[in-house]
């Protein structure tokens, strides 16, 4: 199973609901050219609902970061939000835990943009 | 997790993002029948996974006229995945550091670290042509033997 993606706006904030497997392939190209579209098209506030992803590898971690990093050029914001026990600990042994913003509760992720 | 008679198995495929699948799948289903835990079995599968990546994409570049080879074995004491590739050859200690400040950002180059960071034991050998690598994973944890 690839990942799926559904988008929806809360308070000028893109919300990107993803369930599935971020890995190598389809799953990495998905999330890459979703977050390229929005970026393209001037959506700065994005925040990554990560609640039913169940798995991520190597090549999703660096797609996560790119996504990070091209939001971040565009001068937005992409934080994340409900992560797995597992994709925590991925986050946490490679050390991007603290890079990225990470939250657990939608409506305080919502507010916490700045706009 | 004592007197287990040793099984292995050997598959060659060819070098597409479904090997990479396949492999994954064998390694879980290996170390669930070795009797590791939840935890282990999926870290396992990831590290195994993230092997075959770097044989079809790093070692045999989807190259069609090169294989990848994955052996699992396991015995009383580990489980022992061997994953490799025809390629050019890899030499390990040009993996850049993934958790320093310069490449943390990077979009890739993990693979190899959490192969490490998941297994007891990651190990490389040059063949000719191409790279092995074997990942251990110790089935009865050091506590336990003490």
């Amino acid at each position: 199973m690839s990942i799926k993606v559904s988008t929806r706006q809360v308070d000028g904030v893109t919300i990107l609901d993803l369930s599935g497997r971020i890995t190598l392939g389809e799953g990495s190209v998905t999330l890459r050219d979703t977050i390229r579209d929005l970026v393209a098209k001037g959506d700065k506030n994005i925040l990554l609902n990560l609640g039913d992803v169940s798995y991520i590898d190597s090549s999703g971690i660096g797609e996560l970061v790119s996504a990070y990093t091209s939001v971040k050029n565009a001068g937005g914001e992409l934080k994340l939000l409900n992560l797995t026990k597992k994709v925590q600990d991925l986050l946490q042994i490679t050390k991007l835990y603290t890079v990225f913003d990470v939250r657990d509760d939608e409506t305080h992720a919502v507010g916490s943009f700045s706009r | 997790m004592p007197n287990t008679p040793t099984t292995r198995t050997t598959i060659t495929l060819p070098s597409t993002l479904d090997t990479v699948d396949r492999v994954e799948q064998e390694a879980e289903s290996f170390a669930n029948r070795a009797g590791f835990s939840e935890d282990d079995i999926s870290n396992i599968a990831m590290a195994v996974r993230e092997a075959a990546v770097n044989a079809v994409i790093h070692g045999n570049s989807y190259s069609r006229d090169k294989e990848v080879t994955a052996s699992f074995e396991t015995n009383d004491d580990d489980l022992v995945i061997r994953i490799s590739d025809q390629g050019p050859g890899f030499n390990e200690e040009s993996i850049p550091d993934p958790l320093s400040p310069e490449n943390i950002l990077r979009g890739s180059g993990r693979g190899v670290f959490l192969m490490r960071a998941f297994m007891d034991e990651v190990h490389f050998r040059q063949l000719s042509p191409g790279t092995e690598l074997t990942l251990i994973k110790h089935r009865i944890p050091a506590q336990d033997a003490a």
